[in-house]
């Protein structure tokens, strides 16, 4: 039977305030163990939580950010389960009336555009961190870092509007974009700074009723999210097909094994006994404050990539590209407003600079060639003062020196040969030198003339005009 | 009279003076300790060395002739559920035996701040459940009045302190009448301010959205005196009130013209000893020779408060005491995985009533029973508090019982659960509706203390502390001394 795939994605994100949720702690990553610790977030016995500002100005910023309406009248409430990461064995979160919710976003699949639901979004506290002596089955003992307790997250909750392992990660995509747009979260997957769960079923195509669903917790980075919800839908297309009935539990993606694998049923399920958090007080949102937050918020990915269309005339695809992360757009902006041409930069940007940092594993912010510097080299290159294979060593050397084009130009005697009479005088050296390459050409071996290029481009270490090789050889052969 | 029985404003005029030291007060109060604390049992802990220190402190406060506050120098103690940092802190609990906090709560902070002298942590039912001090988990505190009777509870150390001159003051939280019973019970004056006017933060949680902080003391001026050294906002504790802490003294006037005194009248409930009620209508008739005016108002929903009192407090505390697990502090049970250790570090850790509070909680937050529990408590929660602003509409305050009896025998209700919690009915509808109220002696019957409550509007302590201060003034119950130490 053909099966729709109906897809929900719970996103915790870190925020990346200075101090935690409900206590005065760093946030910082990579802290030794336990240093980032304070009564507060320890949950020793008589303290109390006080809500760190930032946290809700954030979360008010998000809720805006993903379309979303923002409750005047937000609680916080106790999720209540027993687990050692967790000092007070509750888990300070929002569950009836969190601060935004009936939002949505954009995503393109296949070239269509397709609008995902937003439920919820709400704030909550991060547990802490185990560390097993050996596996956690045969472990002797455990041990906690507490630095990550109290670290303020958002939960935000998709429509079951995936239809998808593509959409969904096309979601995910978008969200993160989103997310680094308006500055609140970092959005590293492996550091934990952005967490997806999936909720997925299948139904027949045509039918309305959704199927049971599993929820699929793991997915710990893009792929795993395709190709966790790839496995999933086909391991329940398979269930269903032989007739058999989906069980409503939750499953966790073995990465290594490339497979979904229950943790527990449905009847296992937790009861978390929410209840509203009796020590915080009530969150009464004002709505001139939520006005001035929306007013605040930067031009976001869908905006911007229309933009550099309009105003470029790039194509939708590259504007995409260019626009899916933050930095990468700011990079472009940068690069166009110190005078290169758009569509270079946008080429120069997508290609040679991507491929360097994917090399070297770098974010585009730690990029060793600034805008400026290769807005001089794209201008070196339309002026034809280098040739365009020249252009790409000369940024090699940019990235691993630092240099400016033209001084790397300058001082490796790079300037392309452009005068004819240079040229053809070493034209005729190389066609006098290879008769037989000659007589091949004219025998109509094509291959041969690109010998002959090789050649001249060998004399003059790469520098002769390529147009003008071309155009000299043909006429004198 | 000897230093001990004296009241903090009497010891802070011969301070003042140089009549006396703080050591010497101190020490006094030591020795009092050494003498009767084998009949009353009102400590947990002892902190010698750190009072004396604070005592040198305040006296070299007052040799360099720099003004003192109030409570400079002068001895008192702290309910166990208050951290202190560096001092135990036990909530008498077996789970919290050994535990010394790393921090200090707000109010001793600002005791602290006041140079106010800690003698030690007074006895309490475990994590504050009780009404009898019975439910400590070390040993139960002997009414100073009569020590075949209990000192009422949860802060039965403290009220058994102050009475019987082992402190000048002392600290109590009540999350249902918690500080008001026992002060009735060994006859002082008890206070429970507005929720919110003093911080909760290091008071060990038991009912979070019903625990408030406050002053046991032999009179009502003091009670005014440690209420303005413990009240005030608090930015660690969302929950604290941001407004400004009045001169409690100045509204203490021996009068009562033009007060609006109200009768709860469904306070009187089945089973109330007739003693105490006649002792609350004398009351009423005296504050009414005084100048007030009286009437009866209704308070239609008080026969739910007590029900809604024991879901809410226990769903809260359920919660609360999860973090009691044997994983970061406490007591741990040992066990061969996780979940076993969870089990035997509360077992062995929690008392029986804290057991039972706790089931009770987790019950009644659970799916299925949530709405018909826990919503309705706090629907319910709300119509009381309509209850208390309407009555508030017609007088200024209301005059009630603070218990049904007076302090009844050790053991007599130790296994019947229900007869204990009936002891808190005339006390809990208060701190649902989050109101300030004051509990002082009005009497006694059969050699033991009786209760009159004064209750007031948010924020309305003023208002009963010159009511029961009016209404000292005109007696003498106030200066009787518990027959302890003289026997
Ligand atoms: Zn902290």
């Amino acid at each position: 039977m053909e099966y729709e795939v109906v897809i929900g994605l719970e996103v915790h994100t870190e925020l990346k305030t200075a101090s935690k949720i409900f206590c005065g702690c760093s946030t910082s990553f990579g802290a030794e163990q336990n240093t980032n610790v304070c009564p507060v977030c320890l949950g020793l016995p008589g303290v109390l939580p006080v809500l760190n500002a930032k946290v809700l100005e954030f979360a008010v910023r998000t809720g805006l950010a993903l379309n979303c309406r923002i409750l005047p009248f937000s609680k916080f409430d106790r999720k209540n389960y027993y687990y050692p990461d967790l000092p007070k064995n509750f888990q300070t979160s929002q569950y009836d009336l969190p601060i935004a919710v009936d939002g949505h976003l954009d995503v393109e699949v296949a070239g269509e555009t397709k609008r995902i639901g937003i439920t919820r979004v709400h704030m909550e506290e991060d547990a802490g961190k185990l560390v097993h002596a050996g596996t956690i089955a045969k472990a002797d003992y455990t041990l906690v870092d507490y630095n990550r307790t109290g670290v303020p997250l958002l939960e935000i909750v998709s429509e079951p509007d995936i239809r998808s392992a593509e959409e969904a990660k096309a979601y995910l995509e978008k969200l993160k974009a989103i997310l680094q747009y308006i500055d609140v979260s970092d959005c590293k997957m492996e550091e934990g700074s952005l967490r997806c769960d999936a909720n997925i079923s299948l139904r027949p195509k045509g039918e309305t009723k959704l199927g049971t669903k599993a929820e699929i917790k793991n997915l710990n980075s893009f792929k795993a999210v395709q190709k966790g919800l790839e496995y999933e839908a086909l391991r329940q297309a398979e269930v269903l097909d032989e007739g058999g009935r989906i069980v409503q539990e939750t499953r966790s993606w073995d990465d290594a094994r490339g497979q979904t694998v229950s943790l527990r049923s449905k009847e296992q399920a937790h009861d978390y006994r929410y209840f509203p958090e009796p020590d915080l007080v009530p969150m009464v949102v004002d709505s001139t404050w939520v006005e001035d937050i929306r007013r605040s918020l930067p031009e976001l990915p869908d905006a911007r990539q229309a933009r550099l269309m309009k105003e470029y005339g790039l194509s939708g695809y590259d504007a995409g590209v260019i626009t899916a992360s933050r930095a990468m757009a700011d990079f472009f902006d940068a690069t166009v407003a110190a005078g290169a041409d758009a569509k270079a930069a946008a080429n120069w940007i997508m290609g040679e600079l991507s491929r360097h940092l994917n090399a070297a594993g770098r974010e585009i912010e730690e990029c060793p060639v600034a805008p400026g510097q290769l807005a001089a080299l794209i201008d070196l290159q339309a002026k034809g003062t280098v040739s365009g294979k020249i252009a790409k060593t000369v940024f090699e050397e940019m990235w691993a020196s630092g240099k400016d084009a033209a001084v790397i130009v300058k001082e490796q005697g790079l300037v392309q040969i452009s005068d004819e009479g240079e040229v053809v005088a070493i034209v005729e050296k190389v066609i006098a030198a290879n008769p037989q390459s000659v007589a091949d050409f004219k025998a109509g071996k094509e291959r041969a003339l690109g010998f002959l290029v090789g050649q001249i481009m060998k004399e003059t270490k790469g520098r002769a005009n390529p147009e003008l090789v071309n155009k000299l050889l043909r006429e004198r052969i | 009279m000897e230093l001990y029985k004296q009241t903090a404003h009497e010891l802070h005029a011969k301070l003042a003076a140089k009549e006396v030291s703080a050591a010497e007060i101190t020490a006094a109060v030591f020795d009092r300790i050494d003498t009767v604390e084998g009949k009353v049992r009102a400590y947990i802990t002892q902190t010698r060395d750190l009072a004396m220190a604070q005592a040198k402190a305040a006296d070299e406060k007052i040799a360099r002739g720099e003004a003192i506050a109030p409570l400079a120098g002068i001895p008192g103690a702290l309910k166990d559920n208050m951290c202190v940092k560096g001092v135990k802190t036990t909530c008498a609990s077996q789970i919290l035996a050994n535990f010394v906090p790393p921090y200090d709560s707000t109010v001793a902070e600002k005791l602290a701040a006041a140079d106010a002298v800690v003698v030690g942590k007074a006895n309490l039912d475990e994590f504050a459940m009780g009404s009898s001090c019975e439910n400590s988990s070390f040993f139960p505190t002997r009414n100073p009045w009569d020590t075949a009777a209990v000192p009422g509870g949860s802060s039965g150390g403290s009220a058994a302190a102050v009475a019987a001159a082992e402190a000048v003051w002392a600290l109590g939280s009540d999350t249902g009448g918690s500080i008001r019973q026992p002060a009735a019970y060994c006859g002082v004056v008890g206070l429970k301010p507005t929720y919110g006017r003093v911080s909760r933060y290091g008071l060990v949680a038991y009912a979070s959205s019903l625990d408030q902080i406050g002053p046991i003391t032999r009179d009502v001026t003091d009670c005014a005196l440690v209420l303005a050294a413990i009240a005030g906002h608090d930015g660690r504790d969302s929950t604290s009130i941001d407004a400004p802490v009045p001169d409690y003294s100045k509204a203490l006037v021996p009068d009562a013209r033009g007060l609006k005194i109200g009768l709860p009248k469904e306070y009187f409930v089945a089973g109330m000893d007739p003693a105490v009620e006649k002792a609350v209508y004398a009351a009423i008739d005296q504050l009414k020779a005084m100048g007030a005016e009286y009437k009866e108002v209704s308070m239609p929903h008080t026969e739910y408060a007590l029900a809604t009192y024991y879901l809410i407090a226990t769903a809260e505390a359920s919660s609360n005491l999860a973090r009691f697990d044997g994983v970061g502090f406490g007591h741990r049970g040992e066990g061969n995985d996780i979940v076993a250790m969870y089990k035997r570090s509360r077992t062995e850790g929690f008392g029986e009533e804290v057991r039972r509070r706790i089931m009770l909680g987790t019950y009644a937050l659970s799916s299925g029973y949530y709405d018909a529990y826990y919503l309705k408590a706090l629907k319910v929660r709300t119509l009381i508090k309509q209850d208390f602003d309407r009555a508030f509409g017609e007088v200024d305050v209301l005059v009630a019982p603070i218990a049904p009896t007076t302090a009844f025998k050790v053991g007599e209700k130790v296994d019947d659960p229900l007869a204990m919690y009936l002891q808190d009915v005339c006390t809990v509808p208060i701190n649902l509706a989050g109101l300030p109220a004051i509990s002082l002696p009005c009497g006694f019957a059969g050699g033991l203390p009786i209760g009159l409550q004064i209750i007031g509007r948010p924020l309305g302590e003023e208002t009963i502390l010159r009511a029961a201060y009016a209404f000292e003034q005109a007696n003498d119950y106030h200066r009787r001394q518990a027959p302890l130490g003289e026997v």
